[in-house]
C-alpha cells in the first residue's frame, strides 16, 4: 500500500462522511458546512487524480460562491426549520432501500467491469494540467465554451429577475420618462412682482 | 487506488445523493444539497475516467458540469427566495398550486 492510496482511502472517507453530514444534520447550516467539507476532500481526490485546475475550480466555485449562495439563502429566510423535519424518519426505510439497492448495482457494475486498462502511466500529461485544458477548450470545444458562458448569464439575470421585487408603498422612485417629457411651459412660471410687494 | 475505488467513491456520493432527497422530502434547500451532491459524484466519474484513460476530455466536461451546477444552484435558489415570500414557507408538500 503506498502514500498515495493511504491519502485517497482518508480523503474519499472523509467525503462519504460529510457527504452522509449534508443530508443527516440537523441544521441546514451545519449541512452546508458538511457540503464545504464534502467539496474539499473531493478536490484533494481531484489533485490525486492529476486534475489540479479543477481541484482549484471546485474550492473557488463552490465553496467560494456557491457554498456561501447557500448560507445566505439560510440566512435571510426566515424558515422554521423544526417543523420541516418532523417527519423526516417516516422516509428512512424507503430512503435506505432505494440508497441500498442503487449503492449495490453501481458496485457490482464497478467492480465487474474490466474493459479499460489502466493507461494512466503511459500517458502522464507532459504538459501541466491548466495548459492541457486550455489548449482543448479554446481549440476543440470553443462553442461549448461559449455556450456555457450564455448558460451563466441566463442564470444570472433569470435570478435577478426572479427576487427582483417592486416595492409599492415606501420608496419614492424616479419617473424618468416623466421626466423628460416635462415642458417649460409647465414646469416654469414666471410671476410679475412689484418692487416691496413680494414675499 | 485504481479507477475502481474511484467508481465506488462516486456510487457512495450518487447514493448519498439520493437518499438526501428521499430523507429530507419536505425541505428544499437540503434537496438542492443532495442535487449538487449527485451532480459532483458525476464529476468525479468524469476525472476518474479521464485519468485512467489518458484522456483530456472528461475533465473539460466537468467544466461544463461545474458551469451548470453553479447556475442551477443560483437559479433554484432564487426559485426558492420568491416561492418563501409568496407562501412563507418551504415545505415541498405545500407547492401544488398548479394541482389540478
Amino acid at each position: 500500500m503506498q502514500v498515495v492510496d493511504v491519502i485517497f482511502y482518508a480523503f474519499a472517507t472523509i467525503t462519504a462522511l460529510a457527504a452522509a453530514g449534508v443530508i443527516r444534520s440537523r441544521s441546514p447550516v451545519h449541512s452546508v458546512l458538511f457540503l464545504i467539507l464534502t467539496f474539499f476532500s473531493t478536490a484533494a481526490v481531484f489533485v490525486l487524480l492529476e486534475a489540479e485546475f479543477l481541484a482549484a475550480l471546485l474550492v473557488m466555485v463552490y465553496m467560494g460562491a456557491v457554498a456561501v449562495l447557500f448560507l445566505f439563502v439560510i440566512m435571510m429566510l426566515d424558515v422554521d426549520f423544526a417543523t420541516l423535519k418532523e417527519q423526516a424518519l417516516s422516509h428512512l426505510p424507503v430512503g435506505l432501500a432505494v440508497g441500498l439497492v442503487i449503492l449495490a448495482e453501481f458496485v457490482v457494475i464497478a467492480t465487474q467491469s474490466q474493459a479499460i486498462p489502466s493507461t494512466a502511466a503511459a500517458t502522464a500529461a507532459p504538459v501541466a494540467n491548466t495548459l492541457a485544458i486550455g489548449r482543448v477548450m479554446y481549440t476543440q470545444y470553443l462553442y461549448p465554451f461559449e455556450v456555457a458562458s450564455l448558460v451563466l448569464l441566463v442564470a444570472l439575470i433569470g435570478a435577478i429577475v426572479l427576487t427582483l421585487r417592486k416595492r409599492e408603498r415606501g420608496a419614492k422612485r424616479q419617473n424618468i420618462s416623466q421626466q423628460i417629457a416635462r415642458t417649460r411651459a409647465e414646469a416654469v412660471e414666471l410671476v410679475k412682482r412689484q418692487p416691496g410687494e413680494g414675499a | 487506488m485504481s479507477l475502481q475505488h474511484c467508481l465506488i467513491l462516486s456510487a457512495l456520493l450518487f447514493t448519498m445523493g439520493v437518499m438526501g432527497i428521499f430523507l429530507n422530502r419536505r425541505n428544499v434547500i437540503i434537496i438542492l444539497m443532495s442535487i449538487e451532491l449527485i451532480l459532483l459524484s458525476v464529476n468525479v466519474n468524469f476525472v476518474a475516467f479521464s485519468h485512467y484513460n489518458g484522456d483530456i476530455t472528461g475533465q473539460i466536461f466537468t467544466f461544463f458540469v461545474l458551469a451548470v451546477a453553479a447556475a442551477e444552484a443560483a437559479i433554484g435558489l432564487a426559485i426558492l427566495v420568491s416561492f418563501f415570500r409568496n407562501r412563507a414557507t418551504i415545505d415541498v408538500e405545500q407547492i401544488d398550486s398548479l394541482k389540478g
